[in-house]
């Protein structure tokens, strides 16, 4: 099996799915010679052409509009958001109209958003915010957040292929950081299943995205250190969730933390304390803890963006108050 | 004006110069510039038509404009090294400046999205019977946003004093106008929002300040706003980190004979305003003062993490 960068497994997911069916075609800002903002679609105009890879004017909403309606049309449009951050200058055209679309008309909506998501590159308030809760509360769509290049290979097909509209938040800080093998050809991984990455018999550690990441590295010394193991989940897709999933890991352990790198008010982890707390409250042995970025936009300077950001040292403070209670 | 060309061209020389060869592991320049360099004779041009009391609603190429408003050398690179006594007490960088007590607006990286805010602040200074105008500045690819459409629109059904100056530099990142508009002159615009609108030469700084001017004056005696669209082109990458030449190399050399400052340096001369001695008076003048705020900005301290929950 191939080697690849995440961003190098959804250039493949790409072409894979391209390759497959003629109804997918890409569009978005700078995408075609340029590759987009972050070389994943390079190359891509070559293999395809400009009518199935598709540089558009500097207009959110107009990109979202049109996959909406080439979608409604029988194709299956694969639109890039720049930077998720400015996915809200489309935010009415995503959840006015793509949202509901399917439950009111019965029409099928396929398409796929990829946004280019969160933080640790020190490019501030408009560039790496993490923004999945604000699209969480919408009902009508799908919500994927990956964390390893073949992860991101298999859910990007199974994004394409789903009848809904789903938004693809590709980590940005993994484009070029963490490579692994990446199964040649075409797979799939279904939307809404989540993977215990890491088996622990204390807590169960919930997270998504590029946390998934630090929270593995933390379990490997919290186990070596403190000899407390954490069993780490990812998500994968936030909707659908596997609660399934969740909650026998927690019935496991008794204990959780959850883990994301968006601030804490509202966000995706409040959903999943209230599901521990509904439908496993009898497990409980601590209460839960959430683990967040802070409750301000997010900054540039290194200094203010590290205390931002979750850290280790939150992950290893949680586990030994956990484990004491 | 002049000085202020220099200034501007130098500094963003330097932040380049100190992009390309910072050291990665441990920056100065947090983050990338987005320089101005070939288009300086528009937001110099532009901003010099404004009196004290007026409003700079910049966008991210308008470093002359923050200049001319009088932000000072020193904010300009304590704000790029995100330093804890910047403008925005790190939280922010590069081309987000906004000193508010300077009447300027800060730059939001969502393209256009500053447009109807500088609607709201010269409604502000209608209801309170002011006779002071904004400047609200943008790109060619910040005008395919619906948002502008909207300020635009809204502007001219309240007969706003503001005087909206469209760079048209011909590309955004990567994209070249025809994919962004099948619009050749963006100023025709301004027809169907129902207000004037003038294409005209963004390399000649004479002719941006006088055609800004007029479109102010106009603003300020309640006429209403208009549309001003400065024709040039982007002389370099989309930011420091980006070598994309989106011109061939013939292109870029009869562009760079247009070089708006070599241009009006060459006028100044002719017309006997400026010698070499004066030139050169100039341009020691300008490196000391980027050398002294280069060298005051990189010895004050970063943000405490702490700070970030303090409030402003
Ligand atoms: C709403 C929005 N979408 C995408 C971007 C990413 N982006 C940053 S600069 C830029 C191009 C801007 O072009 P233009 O407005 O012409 O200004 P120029 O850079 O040419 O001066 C884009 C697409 C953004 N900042 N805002």
């Amino acid at each position: 099996m191939p080697v690849m960068t995440y961003g190098e497994a959804i250039r493949d997911g790409l072409r894979q799915a391209m390759k497959e069916d003629e109804r997918v075609y890409l569009l978005g800002e700078d995408i075609a010679e340029y590759g987009g903002v972050y070389g994943i679609t390079k190359g891509l105009v070559k293999e395809f052409g400009k009518k199935r890879v598709k540089n558009t004017p500097l207009s959110e909403g107009a990109i979202i509009g049109e996959a909406i309606g080439a979608a409604i049309a029988g194709l299956r449009p694969v639109a890039e958001i720049q930077f998720s951050d400015f996915m809200t200058t489309a935010f009415s055209t995503l959840v006015d109209v793509a949202a509901p679309y399917r439950f009111r008309i019965g029409t099928p909506i396929p398409m796929v958003i990829r946004a280019p998501s969160g933080g640790g590159l020190r490019i501030g308030p408009y560039h790496s915010k993490s923004t999945e809760a604000w699209y969480f509360h919408v009902p009508g769509l799908k919500l994927v957040a990956p964390s390893t290049p073949s992860d991101a290979k298999g859910l990007l097909a199974a994004s394409i292929d789903d009848n809904d509209p789903v938004l693809f938040f590709e980590h940005k800080k993994l484009y070029y950081e963490i490579k692994e093998e990446v199964p040649d050809g075409s797979y799939r991984i279904p939307l809404g299943k989540a993977l215990v990455r890491r088996e622990g018999s204390h807590i169960t550690l919930m997270t998504y995205g590029a946390m998934v990441h630090l929270a593995l590295k933390t379990a490997e010394k919290l186990s070596k250190e403190e000899g407390i193991e954490l069993e780490v989940v990812d998500l994968r897709t936030l909707v659908p969730l596997d609660e399934e999933t969740l909650l026998n890991s927690f019935r496991k352990t008794n204990r959780v933390i959850i883990l994301h790198e968006a601030p804490r008010r509202g966000g995706v982890g409040a959903e999943l304390e209230s599901l521990i707390c509904e439908k496993g409250f009898d497990s409980l042995s601590a209460p839960p803890v959430r683990i967040t970025a802070k409750m301000t936009p997010i900054p540039v300077a290194p200094q203010l963006e590290d205390y931002y950001l979750p850290s280790e040292q939150d992950i290893v403070d949680a586990a030994k108050r956990l484990v004491q209670y | 004006m002049y000085y202020y060309l220099t200034l501007t061209r130098h500094l963003e020389n330097k932040i380049a110069y100190i992009c390309y060869s910072q050291n990665p592991q441990n920056p100065l320049i947090i983050g990338k510039g987005y320089l101005s360099t070939g288009q300086e004779a528009i937001s110099v041009g532009a901003s010099s038509t404004l009196d004290e009391g007026d409003w700079l609603s910049p966008s991210h190429r308008d470093m002359g404009a923050h200049l001319v408003r009088g932000m000072t050398v020193k904010e300009i690179f304590l704000q790029y090294f995100c330093r804890a006594n910047s403008p925005t007490w790190g939280r922010d960088s590069n081309v987000h400046f906004g000193v508010t007590s300077k009447r300027i607006l800060s730059f939001i990286s969502h393209m256009g999205s500053m447009t109807p805010v500088a609607n709201g602040v010269a409604a502000a200074m209608v209801y309170r019977g002011e006779k002071n105008v904004v400047l609200s500045c943008f790109g060619d690819g910040a005008s395919s946003q619906g948002i502008v459409h909207e300020a635009l629109n809204y502007a001219a059904t309240f007969k706003l004093p503001v005087v909206f100056v469209l760079n048209n530099n011909q590309i955004a990142i990567s994209t070249p106008l025809h994919e962004q508009t099948a619009v050749e002159h963006l100023a025709l615009r301004a027809a169907g929002y129902g207000m004037p609108g003038k294409t005209i030469d963004g390399n000649n700084v004479i002719e941006v300040y006088l055609a800004v001017k007029e479109a102010v004056d106009r603003a300020r005696n309640g006429e209403g706003p208009s549309l001003i669209e400065c024709k040039t082109m982007r002389m370099g990458g989309h930011g420091t980190h980006d070598q994309y030449q989106f011109l061939s190399k013939k292109e870029f050399e009869e562009w760079k004979k247009k070089d708006p400052i070599l241009w009006f340096k060459n006028y100044l001369k002719e017309k006997g305003m400026l010698d070499e001695t004066g030139e050169r008076e100039i341009e020691e003048r300008v490196e000391r003062e980027i050398e002294e705020a280069v060298e005051y900005a990189r010895m004050q301290p970063m943000p405490k993490p702490e700070d970030l929950l303090k409030e402003r």
